[in-house]
This record gives structure tokens, C-alpha cells and sequence, in this order.
């Protein structure tokens, strides 16, 4: 089975942010594998572990550097890499059109899996994009995975507990979601295994992709500063309780 | 006119409160209304849709059968055909779990820009406000296009009322099973009753500071008696206090209820990632050093579990 995982190079996230003038942010923060892509290529590997002649490709559009990310992604399973390359920051359309033009050059896809969200722009959409332009069936954020006669059976998640379980022709794009495995630390081994292993890179000019009608433009970037001024609440417990309640009625007015 | 047609959530069978704060927020624009109504019209429905200015109801006639009612593909490809028989400018809908599910796949069958979770709408402009790299910046993205999509995160703004009398038109979705996504079945969970954390107006939620999971029985009593939802930081759902359904912050849920009541949480980038558009934190902790007690509206220092239970008692 050919098994591609799109992954993003995201900033970390746990990196601090600075703003450039107002649409850039500094890049010189460390950058990694979009934490939900984790799970995507860590299911890759548990797939490909039960179906015999399995291929993992990571798919990545971004800037030269994100080689890393590609490396990352070997080290936990991957065989090959493609780096669809740009400067560009692209907007969901622009990025699903490419990895969808990245795939189809290189071979036939049987899943595409990636992650729910990519945790910088928060977009939520690429993976709906791809399916579309494949014409594939797609579900996100998924919390199991698994394939029986030919077609995939996911459970996804819906908030508070709520599941709905689908079967996907195939082939078909799968999102992953926290719940679906749990990602483990590469080993020495393999991470330098996979520093051998070949990757494509493509420049994204090259793929001569058609551009979508519309477009997503960042205009502007503000930090998200918290503007609150903490007030203390004291007391013995007791009071502490009654002005915690007499704050829910009086001033927030969620409590009758 | 512009025309926005507004994708209707509804839960058993009430319109929803946030649902209500998104049509307000388009209402802002000169522009007609459309609600596009999924689950099935009913009198009340379109009552309170009026009192809040939609000026047409459309019923998009799905399928009563749960298998395609409540299968995501149906209900984009029947969002999808109204917005083009309709000819919609923009298309609203809620970024919660359900609309995670339903809104892209509208903005991919269309083939037009969406911007997700925002937390606010220019639509003069276009331009929507929406958080990027774990809720650290606030990024306005402008969209351009035949058909714009916005996902509006739940309680980003509140309901006004505006009365209209709108115009019922019913729409024939072909219900046929869309090729290839098949849904096959469905949990709706324990916990139906209680309000979903991305809509709720107050969250009570636990941290490591709750010990065990036996303790974190205290929030839910807590929650009980003031109808907030429960919510946890990652390590009390890693250590399996609670299930990852209820973990706030970058890898769990965004909220922006009324009110967060946060306990035994230190507030990590994570955490506040996933909370920080409350419009009202209240930290309870016994650490005045943890780094929530400095980011919140109100701060009690002391032992939660002294405090829960007076809490409790008192309510
Ligand atoms: C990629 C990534 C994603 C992550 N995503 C998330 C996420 O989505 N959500 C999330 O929450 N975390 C997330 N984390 C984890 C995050 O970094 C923190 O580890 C986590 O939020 C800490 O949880 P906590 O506040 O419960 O625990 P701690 O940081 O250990 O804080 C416990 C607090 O409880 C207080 N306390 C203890 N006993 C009492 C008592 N008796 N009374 C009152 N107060 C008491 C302590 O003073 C302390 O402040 C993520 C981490 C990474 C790397
Ligand atoms: N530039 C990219 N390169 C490769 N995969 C991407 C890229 N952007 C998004 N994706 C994939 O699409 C998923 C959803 O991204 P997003 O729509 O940005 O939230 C991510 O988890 C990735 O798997």
C-alpha cells in the first residue's frame, strides 16, 4: 500500500512569538512536526506493520529547512520524503492544491493521512481540501483506525464524549486526531537511519498548479496580550466560596 | 443585499444560545439573512430565528433517517447545494465539534476560502479576526472570493435579539448517500445531559492540584450546582482522571465561556492556549507564584480542596 502523511513544519509550541512587521512572525524559534502530523505518520507505521509491501511517503510543502521536519518524520517511520519547496506562507487552498499536485506526480496514493489541525494557522481545512481535489472520502480527527475488506473503519471524535464510527471507501483521507495512538520518541538507530533516506524535493513553481478563485490574505498580526489585572479574593474558605458565588451573580451574571 | 446563510445548530431540538450569538454577529452587516436549518423546522425554531433577524428560514430538507441526517457528508453536500441555488455571498457556521466536522467540507466542496474559529467578522471588509500558534496571536485574515466561509467560535459574541419576519422556503436535498463515507454508527456519549464545553457559559475545570480521580468528583459536584461544564488540563487527563474529552487548551478544547473557574491548573502556555478569550478567569490555587494567579480576574490562593467543598455547601 502507498501511504502518504502530509506534515507541517510548525513553530514550537511552546516557543515565544514575535511579531514582524505586523503579517511575519520572527522566524529564529525552533520549528517542529506539527503535533497532531505525529499521530498521522505514527498510524502510518502501525499500518504499515500489518499490511505487507507498505510504502510511507512524508509530504511536506515549506520552506528549505523543513527538511528536518521530514527527517523527524523518517526517524518515526517514514520511507521517503518530498519537500514541495516555497518562501511563501500559502493559505489552505494554495497548500492543498500543491500536496495534492506532490502526490499525484509521485504515485498512487491508497491513504492519505494527516493531522486535524496544524497548530500555527489553525487552519482545521486541509485535509477536507485534499479529499476534494482527489475526490476522496475524508474524516477528521480520528481516534481509531483500522481496515477491514478493503475499506477503512475510523471512530472520530466529537466534543463531550460523542463518537461516530464511519467506513471510508479507499482510498481515502484520514485526519488524526490525539486520541488515535500515542507518538514515541524516536531511537538513536532511527534517527540515523533516517538521515539516509531519500528525499524529492520539488520547487512549488515547478508543480504549475492552477490557482484557486479565491484566497485567504493574513493582513494583519497582533499579539494576543492579556490585558487583566488580577484581583485577590480572601478570606477564610468560607468567604473565599461566598465571594467566588457572589462574583458569578452579581458581576459575570451566569448564576441566578 | 448581501446574502449570508447561516448553518443552524440546534440541540435537542432548541436552537442553540451560541447559534443565536453568530447570527447577531452577521447581522452587523447590510445583509439578508438565511438560517439554513439541518435537523428538521418546527414551529419554535422559527420563532426564535425570527426574534434574532433572520429573514428567511430555509429547511434543507435532510433525511430523518440518523444514518444520513447525521452523516457530515450529507449535510455539506445539502449546505453546499442551498448555497449555491441561493447564490450566498458568505456562509456562517459554528466552529464547534460539530461544525470542525461540517464547515471545511462546505469550503471544500466550494472550492472557497475559510477562516475557522474566528472570533470576530468584519464583513464590510471581509476580514476575520481568529487566533494562529496556540492562541499567542490574534491574526485578520481577509478573504476573498465568489463565496466567503467564516466558522465562528461558540459564545464569541452574544445574542441580541433584532425581530424580523422571515420567509420559509423548503428546500429538496437529494438524499442520496454520498459515495463513499458511510456512517455506520454513533455514541452520543454519558454525558448528553451536560452542556458541551465549547458552548457552556461557565467551566469549572481540575488540574494536577486534584491528586486522584476520586477528588475530581468534587468538580463535578461543583459543576452540577452552578450548570457549568467540566473541564481538565492535559495531566488530569493523562494520568486518566478524566477522558480526553474534557481537556482544555492547544491539544484539547478552545473555549470562550462567560466564566472559567480554573483549579489546581498552573496555567501553562498549553493550558491559557485553549482559554485565554474567557471573558472572566478565576484562578484557585495554593501557589500565588503559578503563573495563572498573575493571568486571571480573580485569584484565590489556598487549598482547593478547603475551597470546593464551602463552594459546594454554599451554592
Ligand atoms: C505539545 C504540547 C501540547 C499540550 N497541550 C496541552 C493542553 O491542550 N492542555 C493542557 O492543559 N496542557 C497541555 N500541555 C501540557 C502543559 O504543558 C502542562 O504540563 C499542563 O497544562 C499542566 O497541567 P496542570 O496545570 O494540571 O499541572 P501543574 O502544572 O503541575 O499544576 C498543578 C497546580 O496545582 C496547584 N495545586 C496543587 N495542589 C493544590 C491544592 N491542594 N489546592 C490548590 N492548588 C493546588 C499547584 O500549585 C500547581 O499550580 C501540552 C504540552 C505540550 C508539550
Ligand atoms: N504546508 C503543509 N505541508 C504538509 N501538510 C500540511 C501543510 N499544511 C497543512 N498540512 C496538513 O493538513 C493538516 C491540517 O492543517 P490545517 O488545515 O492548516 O489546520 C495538518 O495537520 C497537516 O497534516
Amino acid at each position: 500500500m502507498q501511504i502518504y502523511v502530509c506534515i507541517k513544519h510548525v513553530p514550537d509550541s511552546a516557543a515565544n512569538i514575535h511579531i514582524l512587521d505586523d503579517i511575519r512572525i520572527d522566524e529564529k524559534v525552533a520549528f517542529l512536526l506539527n503535533p497532531y502530523d505525529e499521530h498521522a505518520v505514527t498510524e502510518a507505521a502501525a499500518v504499515k506493520k500489518k499490511v505487507q509491501d507498505s510504502e510511507i511517503i512524508a509530504v511536506c510543502l515549506g520552506r528549505p529547512d523543513a527538511e528536518k521536519t521530514i527527517r523527524s518524520a523518517m526517524a518515526m517511520g517514514a520511507d521517503r520524503g518530498i519537500l514541495v519547496e516555497t518562501d511563501d506562507v500559502c493559505d489552505s487552498m494554495t497548500t492543498a492544491r500543491a500536496l495534492h499536485a506532490a502526490i499525484v506526480q509521485d504515485g498512487s496514493a491508497d491513504i492519505i493521512f494527516t493531522g486535524k489541525e496544524s497548530i500555527d494557522s489553525e487552519g482545521m481545512q486541509t485535509q477536507f481540501r485534499i479529499g476534494a481535489l482527489f475526490d476522496f472520502p475524508v474524516v477528521t480527527n480520528a481516534a481509531t483506525f483500522d481496515i477491514a475488506s478493503g475499506r477503512a473503519v475510523v471512530t472520530c471524535e466529537l466534543s463531550g464524549g460523542r463518537t461516530r464510527t464511519f467506513e471510508l471507501a479507499m482510498p481515502c483521507v484520514v485526519g488524526a486526531g490525539r486520541g488515535l495512538n500515542t507518538p514515541g520518541y524516536p531511537t538513536f538507530p532511527d534517527v540515523v537511519k533516517a538521515r539516509k533516506k531519500p528525499i524529492k524535493t520539488i520547487a512549488l513553481d515547478s508543480l504549475a498548479i492552477t490557482p484557486a478563485a479565491g484566497s485567504a490574505k493574513t493582513v494583519a498580526l497582533t499579539p494576543l496580550v492579556q490585558n487583566r489585572h488580577p484581583k485577590k479574593i480572601t478570606g477564610t474558605p468560607a468567604d473565599q466560596a461566598k465571594e467566588i458565588i457572589r462574583i458569578l451573580r452579581q458581576e459575570a451574571k451566569v448564576l441566578a | 443585499m448581501k446574502k449570508t446563510g447561516i448553518l443552524i445548530e440546534m440541540e435537542n431540538k432548541r436552537v442553540k444560545d451560541t447559534t443565536l450569538g453568530m447570527i447577531t454577529l452577521a447581522a452587523r452587516a447590510d445583509t439578508d439573512l438565511y438560517a439554513l436549518v439541518l435537523d428538521g423546522m418546527d414551529d419554535p425554531a422559527c420563532d426564535i430565528l425570527a426574534r434574532y433577524g433572520i429573514t428567511t428560514v430555509v429547511d434543507l430538507g435532510l433525511s430523518f433517517s440518523p444514518e444520513m441526517r447525521l452523516n457530515p457528508a450529507v449535510r455539506a453536500k445539502a449546505a453546499t447545494q442551498a448555497a449555491q441555488k441561493l447564490q450566498l455571498d458568505v456562509i456562517f457556521g459554528l466552529s464547534s465539534a460539530d461544525g470542525k466536522d461540517l464547515i471545511p467540507r462546505v469550503a471544500a466542496l466550494l472550492d472557497a476560502p475559510l477562516v475557522m474559529d474566528c472570533l470576530d467578522v468584519d464583513l464590510e471588509k471581509n476580514i476575520a479576526r481568529t487566533s494562529h500558534y496556540s492562541g499567542k496571536v490574534l491574526a485578520d485574515i481577509q478573504l476573498s472570493g465568489d463565496v466567503v466561509i467564516f466558522g465562528i467560535r461558540p459564545n464569541a459574541v452574544q445574542p441580541v435579539p433584532s425581530p424580523a419576519q422571515p420567509q420559509k422556503i423548503k428546500m429538496a436535498s437529494d438524499s442520496a448517500a454520498v459515495a463513499g463515507l458511510a456512517l455506520v454508527s454513533w455514541d452520543d456519549g454519558e454525558n448528553g445531559g451536560q452542556a458541551s464545553l465549547a458552548e457552556a457559559d461557565i467551566i469549572i475545570a481540575g488540574g494536577r492540584g486534584l491528586k486522584n480521580s476520586d477528588n475530581f468528583s468534587l468538580i463535578f459536584d461543583c459543576a452540577k450546582k452552578m450548570h457549568a461544564a467540566v473541564g481538565a488540563s492535559r495531566v488530569a487527563v493523562d494520568e486518566g482522571w478524566v477522558p480526553y474529552a474534557f481537556q482544555v487548551g492547544q491539544t484539547g478544547e478552545k473555549v470562550s465561556p462567560q466564566v472559567y473557574i480554573a483549579c489546581g491548573i498552573s496555567g501553562s502556555i498549553q493550558h491559557f492556549a485553549g482559554m485565554k478569550t474567557a471573558r472572566m478567569i478565576i484562578a484557585v490555587n495554593k501557589d500565588e507564584n503559578a503563573a495563572i494567579m498573575a493571568n486571571c480576574d480573580y485569584h484565590v490562593q489556598g487549598d482547593l480542596f478547603e475551597i470546593l467543598p464551602e463552594l459546594i455547601r454554599q451554592l
